[in-house]
C-alpha cells in the first residue's frame, strides 16, 4: 500500500494479532460482494465465491453473498446464481433506486448491512464499481481494505492473509487487517478460478431493508451508452490468447500477431510497451496494469516475461514462448519455449497451425 | 473556481531494482516522478480554473523531498503548493493516508477558502490502490466521480457538475453537485508543458510546508503505522516453478519448427486440439 513500512518493525504488530476488541468478536462468516449491473452479474463475483468458499470452510463458518439490485428477474437470478457458485445463504437488498451503479445509495445500503450482520470477512472485484466502492465503505467503517490481492488464505490464527504485488509488482508481499473487522479485500477478474457450478445448490434469502430516498440522492445517472460490442475484447475470457512484445521491432510486425490469432479464432494482446507505443489499445494489455488472463493456451511471442507480465498470465493451462535469449524470465514460466526469431516463426506458425486444424487435415487422420 | 489536486510523489518504479540477495527494494538512485495518472487531474483541475478563472492547489504528503514534485506541479501551472510532511505519517496506509489529507483538506478550506472540487488521480503506480481518492470523499463527505472521462459541463454558479464515468460496459453520463472529488481516467486529456513564466515562478515559489500541527492534525494516533489498520506481514519474491520450460530445437525450417512447437503443444494438452479446431472454424 501507500508507504510500505519496512518489514522489521511490522513483525512485532503481527504479532499482536490475537487482541482483536471485545466489539468486533461477533464479527463472522465471509461475504462476496456480487456485482450485479444492468441485469448482468460480473463473473468476477463467481470467482470471489470460489475463493470465499475456501476461506469459509477453512473458518468453519459460512459464505454469503450480498445482492443489490431493482427488484426483478435479474436480481433474482443472481440471487440464485450465487447458490450455484457456492454461497450458503444470500443477503438481498432490493429497491428501484439501485437499478443502476451511483456512489452514494451503493455504499449507505453496503454499509449499513455490514454494521447489522457483521462479516468477519468482505470481498469485492476489483473492477471499476468494486473499487469506487470498496473504498468508501473501508472508509466508513474505519477499516483495512487491501487492492488487488492475487491470493487469499486463512492463517492458524483465523486471520485472512491477503497477498498483493507490491513495488510495482516486482515483490509481494501478504497484508493483514489486525484489530479491524471486517476484513476486506478486492480482487481482480480472473485471477481466481471460476468454481464448477452447482445447478441443485440451493440457499436461504435474508432480504435487509435499507431506507433510501430519491430525493435525498443527489448524483443522478443521466443516461448510459452501452460500449459498441466491437469495441469489446473478449481477452479476458479467450481460450487462445496470441500476444506480442518488444521483440516484435516494429508495429507492422505485429500483424504477425493478428494473423495468427485470427487463424485460431483467438484474442490477440501484448505487453505493456506495445499500448504505450500505441502499436495496440490499451484494453489489450496483458499483466498487472493491463487483464489478467486464463486462456487454455497462451502464446507470447518476444515478451520477456517481467514479473508484471507474468502475474497476468500464469493462470493459463499452456504457456509457450518464443524468444531468442535463451535466458529470456519467461522459459521460467512457460511450459513449452523455443529459442527463435519470432518474426520468422510466427508466419510459418499460422500456416502449420491452419494445416493441422483443418477439417481436411483432420479427416485424412480419422480415415 | 476552487480546486485542489491530490498529488503524490512516486518513484519511476520501471526502475526499481530488487536486490537479488537480500530481497530489499533499492531505492537508491531510483529517479522520482509525479504519479502519471495524477497529471491527468491536475491537467482538468486547470482547465476548469482557465475556464472559470479562481485557482489551484496542489497537496501531497510525503518526504520533504516530495516538494520536487510539487514544485514540477507549479511549473505545469498550479498556484499554489502545499506539503504535509511529518515523521508521524510514515508508514501510512490508505486509511491513515486518508485522514490526513481529509485533515489537511479542511485546514486549507479553513486558510485559502472552501473548494469547489477536489481531485485525486485514478491510482497511484506504486500503492496501486485507486482507494485513496473515495476514501477522501468519504471523509470529507464529498459526492465522488471515480473514472471520469470527460467533464461534460461545469456551472460554478449553479454548482452542478455533469460527467461520462467509465463503468463496466459502458459510459455512465452523471450529473452531480459541487463541491465534489473527481478522479480523472489516463488519457481522458492532453497534459500541458507549462509555460515559460510558470516555470520561472515555480523555481522561487515558497511551498507551504506543513507538520501536523501545523496542519491543526490533532489525533497523532490516526496517523502512520499506528492510524493503519492493515500492515505488510511479509514481502518476497514470487517463487519460480520448479521446472523451466520443456525446449523445443529449433529446425532448420521455419515450417519444421512451427510443426515441432504445435507438435509439443498437442503432445502436452491432448484435448486441445479438438477444442483448437472448433475455435478456428469459428464455433
Ligand atoms: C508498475 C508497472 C506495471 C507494469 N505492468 C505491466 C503489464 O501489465 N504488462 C506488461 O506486459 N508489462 C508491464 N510492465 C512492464 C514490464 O516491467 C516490462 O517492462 C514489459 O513487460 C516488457 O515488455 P516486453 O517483454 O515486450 O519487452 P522487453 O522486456 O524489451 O523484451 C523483449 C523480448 O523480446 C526478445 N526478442 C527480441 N527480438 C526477438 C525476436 N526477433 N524474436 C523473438 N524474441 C525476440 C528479447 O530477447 C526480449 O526478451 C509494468 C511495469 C511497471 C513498472
Ligand atoms: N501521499 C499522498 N499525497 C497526496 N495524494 C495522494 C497520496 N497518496 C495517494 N494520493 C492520491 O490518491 C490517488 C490514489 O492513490 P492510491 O489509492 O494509492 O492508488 C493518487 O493518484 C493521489 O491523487
Amino acid at each position: 500500500m501507500s508507504d510500505t513500512p519496512p518489514p522489521a518493525p511490522t513483525q512485532s504488530r503481527a504479532g499482536a494479532k490475537k487482541e482483536l476488541p471485545e466489539h468486533f468478536r461477533a464479527y463472522k462468516h465471509v461475504w462476496v460482494f456480487v456485482e450485479l449491473e444492468r441485469g448482468a452479474v460480473h463473473p468476477v463475483s463467481w470467482e470471489l465465491l470460489g475463493a470465499g468458499r475456501k476461506l469459509a470452510d477453512k473458518l468453519g463458518v459460512e459464505l454469503a453473498g450480498v445482492v443489490l439490485g431493482a427488484p426483478g428477474d435479474a436480481t433474482r437470478a443472481a440471487l440464485a446464481e450465487a447458490f450455484c457458485y457456492g454461497a450458503d445463504l444470500a443477503y438481498l437488498i432490493e429497491d428501484p433506486i439501485l437499478a443502476d451503479y451511483r456512489n452514494e445509495p451503493y455504499a449507505k445500503a453496503l454499509t449499513q448491512l455490514v454494521n447489522a450482520h457483521k462479516p468477519e470477512i468482505l470481498l469485492l472485484g476489483a473492477t471499476t464499481l468494486g473499487r469506487d466502492l470498496a473504498g468508501s465503505v473501508a472508509t466508513s467503517l474505519l477499516t483495512g481494505l487491501t487492492a488487488d490481492c492475487t491470493e487469499l488464505a486463512v492463517d492458524a490464527d483465523g486471520s485472512l492473509a491477503a497477498t498483493r504485488p507490491t513495488f510495482g509488482g516486482s515483490l509481494l508481499c501478504t497484508i493483514y487487517t489486525l484489530n479491524y473487522r471486517p476484513q476486506m479485500a478486492t480482487v481482480r477478474p480472473r485471477v481466481m478460478l471460476t468454481p464448477s457450478r452447482d445447478e441443485k445448490r440451493e440457499g436461504r434469502i435474508v432480504p435487509f431493508a435499507v431506507d433510501l430516498d430519491e430525493d435525498k440522492i443527489i448524483t443522478k445517472i443521466i443516461k448510459f451508452i452501452p460500449d459498441r460490442e466491437s469495441s469489446k475484447t473478449n481477452l479476458a475470457f479467450a481460450d487462445v490468447v496470441v500476444a506480442g512484445g518488444l521483440g516484435l521491432q516494429s508495429a507492422e510486425n505485429f500483424q504477425l500477431i493478428r494473423n495468427l490469432a485470427a487463424a485460431l479464432g483467438a484474442e490477440f494482446g501484448g505487453s505493456r510497451p506495445l499500448t504505450q507505443k500505441g502499436w495496440i489499445g490499451a484494453d489489450r494489455q496483458i499483466g498487472q496494469t493491463g487483464k489478467t488472463i486464463r486462456p487454455k493456451l497462451y502464446i507470447a511471442a518476444g515478451i520477456s516475461g517481467a514479473v508484471q507480465h507474468r502475474v497476468g498470465v500464469e493462470g493459463a493451462d499452456c504457456i509457450v514462448a518464443i524468444n531468442t535469449d535463451k535466458n529470456a524470465p519467461i522459459f521460467d514460466f512457460a511450459h513449452i519455449g523455443i529459442v527463435t526469431d519470432a518474426i520468422r516463426l510466427l508466419p510459418a506458425l499460422t500456416e502449420a497451425f491452419c494445416k493441422r486444424l483443418s477439417p481436411h487435415h483432420r479427416d485424412r487422420l480419422a480415415g | 473556481m476552487k480546486i485542489l489536486v491530490c498529488i503524490k510523489q512516486v518513484p519511476d518504479s520501471a526502475q526499481i531494482r530488487v536486490h537479488p540477495v537480500t530481497n530489499t527494494i533499492m531505492r537508491q538512485g531510483v529517479p522520482t516522478i509525479i504519479n502519471p495518472y495524477d497529471l491527468f487531474s491536475l491537467e482538468e483541475a486547470l482547465r476548469l480554473r482557465d475556464r472559470f478563472g479562481g485557482e489551484v492547489s496542489v497537496l501531497t504528503m510525503g518526504p520533504p523531498m516530495a516538494a520536487e514534485s510539487l514544485r514540477k506541479a507549479l511549473a505545469i501551472g498550479a498556484d499554489r503548493a502545499i506539503l504535509l510532511t511529518d515523521r508521524f505519517f510514515a508508514g501510512s496506509d490508505t486509511l491513515a493516508t486518508t485522514y490526513a489529507l481529509a485533515q489537511a483538506i479542511r485546514k486549507v478550506e479553513r486558510d485559502y477558502g472552501a473548494q469547489d472540487i477536489v481531485f485525486a488521480g485514478k491510482q497511484t503506480i506504486d500503492g496501486d490502490t485507486a482507494q485513496v481518492g473515495p476514501g477522501i470523499a468519504k471523509r470529507l463527505d464529498l459526492l465522488q466521480l471515480t473514472y471520469v472521462a470527460k467533464i461534460e459541463a461545469c456551472d460554478p454558479e449553479k454548482r452542478e457538475i455533469v460527467v461520462e464515468r467509465r463503468a463496466e460496459g459502458g459510459v455512465q453520463v452523471l450529473a452531480t453537485r459541487l463541491p465534489c472529488l473527481i478522479t480523472m481516467l489516463e488519457g481522458a486529456n492532453e497534459v500541458r508543458r507549462g509555460a515559460i513564466d510558470d516555470s520561472l515562478r515555480a523555481a522561487r515559489a515558497e511551498i507551504v510546508t506543513w507538520s501536523a500541527k501545523d496542519a491543526e492534525i490533532e489525533d497523532i494516533s490516526k496517523c502512520g503505522l499506528r492510524g493503519s489498520p492493515t500492515i505488510v506481514k511479509k514481502v518476497f519474491a514470487p517463487t519460480p516453478r520448479s521446472e523451466r520450460a520443456a525446449f523445443v530445437e529449433p529446425a532448420t525450417s521455419g515450417g519444421d519448427s512451427a510443426e515441432a512447437v504445435i507438435g509439443a503443444i498437442f503432445a502436452r494438452q491432448p484435448s486441445l486440439e479438438e477444442d483448437m479446431a472448433k475455435l478456428a472454424r469459428g464455433f
